[in-house]
C-alpha cells in the first residue's frame, strides 16, 4: 500500500548516509520514527531489530508472516518478535512491498548461487558480523544473526510455489517509514551484492533519517 | 527396535511412533535416511536443523528457497545451512508441498482456538505448542530463542496467491510420507504440535511413524544432485566439510 509521510527532513533528529557494503546500527527509542530511503534505487537494505532491553527478544519473519496472513511487508505491516509482540509498525511506505522471505547474502551461499569460486566476494552478512565484532555493547553474537527484512527488494512467491527475484518496485527516493512501539536496536546491511540483476550490478547509497 | 551387540549391522532400522503434541530431539548421522509417515492423516511434523560440531550453523530457510528458486519442499530439494552446506536432501516425497515460513503455533493461539496447555488436567493429552516445545528441546543443547530459526513444517502446503495472503491449503493424508537422506551429520528438533494456521475445531493431535535406516549412498544421477546447479555447488561445499573424514 503506498502511503507519504508528512514529516520534513529539516525536522529530523539524525540523518545518515551509509555507502553499498556499510552497516548501519543504533538504537531507536520507543515513539521515534525511522525512515530508510533508497537514493538511488533498486537497492536492498538488509536489516534487523532487536529488542534495546533483551535483544534475546528479535525481529521474526515467521511470526510477522503469520500473524498478517501475508508475505509482503508495507505500510501497515506490524512487524513482530520471536516473542510473537509487536516492535515497530511501518507508517509509510512509497514502495508498496517489501520482502522478508529471501533473507541475506552470506558469502557461503554465494557459492552455492553464483559460484564455488565467489567465496570471497564482500556480502551482507559479513558487514552484520563486522557489526557486532566492532559494537560489543550492543551484546550481539552470530546466533542474533537471523532472518532479516530486505527493504526495497521484491520477491514474488507464485501460486504454483515459485520463488522469483524481480526488480522495478523500487525507484530513485523512494522509502519505507517505521515507527518503533518499543525501544529497539536497528542493524542494517545496505547490500553489496555484484551477482544479482536486481540491483542491475551496482549497489548504491541508502539514506537514514530519525525524527523524535 | 536396534541392537546394542551389532548397532553397526548396515540392516539396522528403527522405528517409532511419535504422538500428536509432542517433541523430540535426534541426532542423525551422516548417511542415514530419516522417513516420516503421517499416520492418520492431518499431520504436522515442525522440524530445525544445526550442526552438532558448531550449534550456531543452522537450518536457513531463505537460503535454501532461493537457490532452488522454490517456495515449496518437496522431492528433488536440498535443505541446507546458513554455511553453505546441505544438511539433508529430499529423496522421496508423496505430499509434494511442504512449507518452511510460518514457523509456529505460541501458547496463546493454542489457547485461544483450543484452549488452554494443562498438563495436570489432561496428562500427556496436552495441548502444547510448537514454540515451547522447539523452546524444551533447544535448552536441551544449551541453546536458547536466538537459536530458533524459520522451521520446516512438513505435511502442511501453504501457498500465497498474486497479494501474498497466505492460506493452509491442504495437509497430508494417512500414509503420505518423506524421506531425509542427510548429507552430514546433523542434530535433528521436531515436534508434532499442529500447524499456526490450522483451524480445526479441535485440537488436531495426529501421530506419525519416524524411521531411520542407512541410506544408498548419492550417485551421478541423483535426482538432488542434479535438481539445479546450485545442489551440484551445495553437495561441493559438503565433500570440502568432509575431505579426510
Amino acid at each position: 500500500m503506498i502511503k507519504h509521510s508528512d514529516k520534513k527532513i529539516e525536522n529530523a533528529a539524525a540523518t545518515a548516509t551509509v555507502a553499498a557494503g556499510d552497516y548501519y546500527l543504533a538504537e531507536i527509542k520507543a515513539g521515534q520514527t525511522f525512515r530508510i530511503v533508497d537514493l538511488e534505487g533498486n537497492q536492498a537494505a538488509d536489516t534487523l531489530f532487536y529488542c534495546a532491553d533483551d535483544p534475546t527478544e528479535r525481529y521474526s519473519a515467521m511470526d510477522t508472516i503469520r500473524e498478517q496472513g501475508n508475505l509482503y511487508l508495507t505500510a501497515g505491516t506490524v512487524l513482530k518478535t520471536n516473542a510473537n509482540n509487536s516492535m515497530l509498525e511501518i507508517v509509510a511506505d512509497t514502495c508498496g512491498r517489501h520482502d522478508t522471505v529471501g533473507g541475506a547474502c552470506a558469502t557461503e551461499s554465494n557459492t552455492v548461487r553464483y559460484d564455488l569460486e565467489k567465496r570471497c566476494m564482500h556480502a551482507c552478512r559479513d558487514s552484520w558480523m563486522l557489526a557486532i565484532q566492532e559494537n560489543e555493547e550492543y551484546g550481539l553474537d552470530k546466533n542474533d544473526i537471523a532472518h532479516n527484512i530486505n527493504f526495497f527488494m521484491n520477491v514474488p512467491v507464485t501460486k504454483e510455489g515459485g520463488l522469483t527475484f524481480e526488480d522495478g518496485i523500487s525507484a530513485p527516493g523512494k522509502y519505507v517509514e517505521l515507527k518503533a512501539l518499543v525501544d529497539v536496536i536497528v542493524l542494517i546491511s545496505n547490500c553489496p551484492q555484484l551477482n544479482n540483476p536486481c540491483n542491475g550490478y551496482n549497489p548504491t547509497p541508502i539514506e537514514v533519517v530519525v525524527w523524535d | 527396535m536396534l541392537n546394542i551387540l551389532n548397532p553397526t549391522d548396515s540392516t539396522s532400522r528403527y522405528t517409532t511412533n511419535i504422538d500428536g503434541g509432542s517433541h523430540w530431539s535426534v541426532l542423525v548421522r551422516r548417511g542415514v535416511n530419516l522417513r516420516l509417515t503421517d499416520l492418520e492423516g492431518g499431520a504436522n511434523v515442525g522440524m530445525m536443523f544445526y550442526n552438532p560440531v558448531w550449534l550456531s550453523e543452522r537450518y536457513n530457510a531463505p537460503d535454501t528457497l532461493k537457490c532452488q528458486h522454490t517456495f515449496k519442499l518437496t522431492q528433488g530439494n536440498c535443505l541446507y545451512s546458513d554455511m553453505g552446506r546441505i544438511f539433508c536432501s529430499i529423496i522421496e516425497d508423496s505430499f509434494g508441498w511442504h512449507e518452511t515460513m510460518c514457523g509456529n503455533a505460541h501458547a496463546q493461539h493454542v489457547s485461544k482456538k483450543w484452549g488452554g496447555r494443562d498438563y495436570q488436567s489432561d496428562r500427556n493429552a496436552w495441548q502444547q505448542n510448537g514454540y515451547d516445545s522447539f523452546l524444551v528441546e533447544l535448552a536441551k543443547y544449551g541453546l536458547d530463542r536466538t537459536a530458533m530459526v524459520a522451521n520446516v513444517n512438513w505435511f502442511s502446503e501453504v501457498s500465497a496467491d498474486d497479494n501474498g495472503n497466505l492460506k493452509l491449503t491442504r495437509q497430508s493424508k494417512a500414509g503420505d510420507a518423506v524421506t531425509l537422506r542427510f548429507e552430514m551429520d546433523t542434530l535433528v528438533v521436531l515436534h508434532t504440535c499442529p500447524h499456526p494456521m490450522n483451524s480445526e475445531a479441535t485440537y488436531p493431535k495426529k501421530p506419525i511413524r519416524l524411521e531411520m535406516f542407512k541410506g544408498e549412498p548419492v550417485t551421478e544421477q541423483d535426482e538432488c544432485l542434479n535438481h539445479c546447479a546450485e545442489n551440484r555447488r551445495g553437495f561441493e561445499n559438503n565433500a570440502l566439510y568432509l575431505l579426510g573424514a
